[in-house]
């Protein structure tokens, strides 16, 4: 899946935040790394369906399969980590599909417990736990691996590898280690 | 400052009050014997003791039950019609602004205009048999309908946009993202809600006087001058009324605990 980012423009109460990116974004990982502010996450927002651009156009997402990793957890914090992928998958849950996932990212033995409990880098492994158990085709990771240490990081990184492989996915990081990890194509945001 | 941190650390803020204590109702009961004792006049303030006789006498009686019955059904029904209207009428106005427009002004009537002024237009448009119905739900709709829009209102954005980039169905974002949220509101809608259906029903009888109802029994006994008996119907509304709140509040907050269990 491919999507065309086309002359993309935004602005907030008079102040310009995007202004007039062009970018296409193909199966593989593309990592977008700009300053604080240069509005990457405005653009991955976009490209979510959850604001529209002032100017321009994004195709090729239409009709994606969509998926993400936003810049906060978003989780169900009363629920457990099965709670909130069940959320997500519905009738499509799988228990076995759901355990392997959660013990690739280090989240095995915490059943039960509800994700308000969990510590910033747990919520932030099941955050991606989410986003990979669901069938997608555009995967979008807001700074995913914030307040993961390096054992953590590294599972993360090896289970999107995994997880992602032939997909078109977008990674918002301000980590030129992640990118590298991740094989990422890096680009830019004036 | 040693108060302001402890403040801060929440040690320095009592627990909310849960339930009557038995000293305090003894305390009152006490002051309400001492006074009837020092006023010694029956027809003014009969003694609790007085009360309590009157009530033993009557609760044997298949009148009282019958009163009591015909009142709770109707005046819980209009709790029940309202709680409904509420809900449904809540979850359209937050997802569509027009109906909130809509129903803002008959919402500000019904909780400007006095109950009075409804119970005697109701008594021109309703038989008196339905009359506690109709009011006690259209006292307790306003209550309900407002706390919910609020708690739909303060719903997580957040969580709202993740359920929408993964396409969850509205089902699943109503069990799990909106109910969570608007319970705690409901409950409160229902607590004060509850005491309301009562007050209001219950004034409507004694204007509308329908056959059978506490509301006519309370009138009979004002006529009459039986002020024990008087103030037995209002200690059996009182009861009455805590024990629907226990069981509606309990019920809600099953429903909580469940649904907080992951």
């Amino acid at each position: 899946m491919t999507a065309e980012i086309r002359n993309l423009s935004k602005a907030y109460g008079g102040v310009r935040v995007l202004r007039d990116v062009n970018l296409t974004l193909v199966p593989g990982i593309t990592c977008l790394m700009a300053a604080s502010g240069a509005g990457k996450t405005t653009l991955v927002r976009i490209l979510l369906g959850l604001e529209l651009p002032d100017v321009g156009t994004v195709t090729g997402l239409e009709t994606a399969r969509l998926s993400a990793v936003f810049q906060e957890d978003r989780l169900l914090e009363r629920q457990d980590a099965a709670g909130n992928l069940r959320f997500v998958l519905g009738a499509a849950y799988d228990e076995g599909r759901a355990a392997e996932l959660l013990r690739e990212l280090g989240l095995d033995g915490v059943d039960g417990k509800p994700a308000g409990e969990y510590s910033g880098g747990m919520k932030r492994r099941l955050a991606l736990a989410r986003a990979l158990s669901v069938p997608f085709d555009f995967l979008a990771l807001d700074e995913p691996f914030t307040g993961l240490d390096g054992e953590n990081r590294k599972r993360a990184i090896a289970c999107i590898r995994r997880h992602a492989a032939g997909k078109t996915v977008l990674l918002v990081t301000h980590d030129m280690e992640d990118a590298a990890g991740l094989n990422a194509k890096i680009v830019g945001l004036e | 400052m040693i108060s302001t941190s402890a403040r801060k650390n929440g040690k320095g803020t009592r627990p909310p009050l849960k339930g009557v204590r038995v000293w305090a109702v003894a305390f009152w009961l006490l002051l309400w014997q001492l006074g009837a004792i020092a006023l010694g006049q029956r027809l003014l303030l009969p003694s609790p003791t007085e009360v309590l006789v009157c009530l033993a006498r009557l609760a044997v009686t298949a009148d009282f039950w019958r009163s009591v019955g015909w009142s709770a059904a109707r005046i819980f029904s209009g709790f029940l019609i309202a709680c409904a209207a509420g809900t449904v009428l809540a979850g359209l106005s937050a997802r569509f602004q027009a109906v909130r427009e809509l129903l803002c002004p008959l919402v500000t009537a019904a909780k400007a205009v006095p109950v009075v002024s409804f119970i005697i237009l109701a008594l021109v448009w309703l038989p008196s048999r339905q009359l506690s119905l109709f009011i006690s739900a259209l006292m307790v709709f306003p209550t309900v309908y407002l706390n919910l829009l609020e708690g739909v209102d303060h719903t997580d954005r957040r969580l709202l946009e993740m359920a929408r980039v993964f396409r969850v169905p509205l089902g699943r974002r109503l069990r799990d993202i909106y109910l969570p949220q608007a319970l705690p509101w409901f409950r409160s809608a229902c607590s004060l809600g509850l005491g309301l259906c009562w007050k209001s029903g219950v004034a409507a009888e004694v204007i509308g006087l329908p056959g059978g109802s506490v509301g006519e029994q309370l009138y009979t006994a004002k006529v009459y001058l039986e002020t024990p008996e008087l103030f037995a119907w209002t200690v059996t509304i009182v009861a009455v009324s805590a024990v629907f709140e226990k069981l509606i509040l309990g019920l809600l907050d099953r429903i909580g605990t469940k649904e907080a269990r992951p």
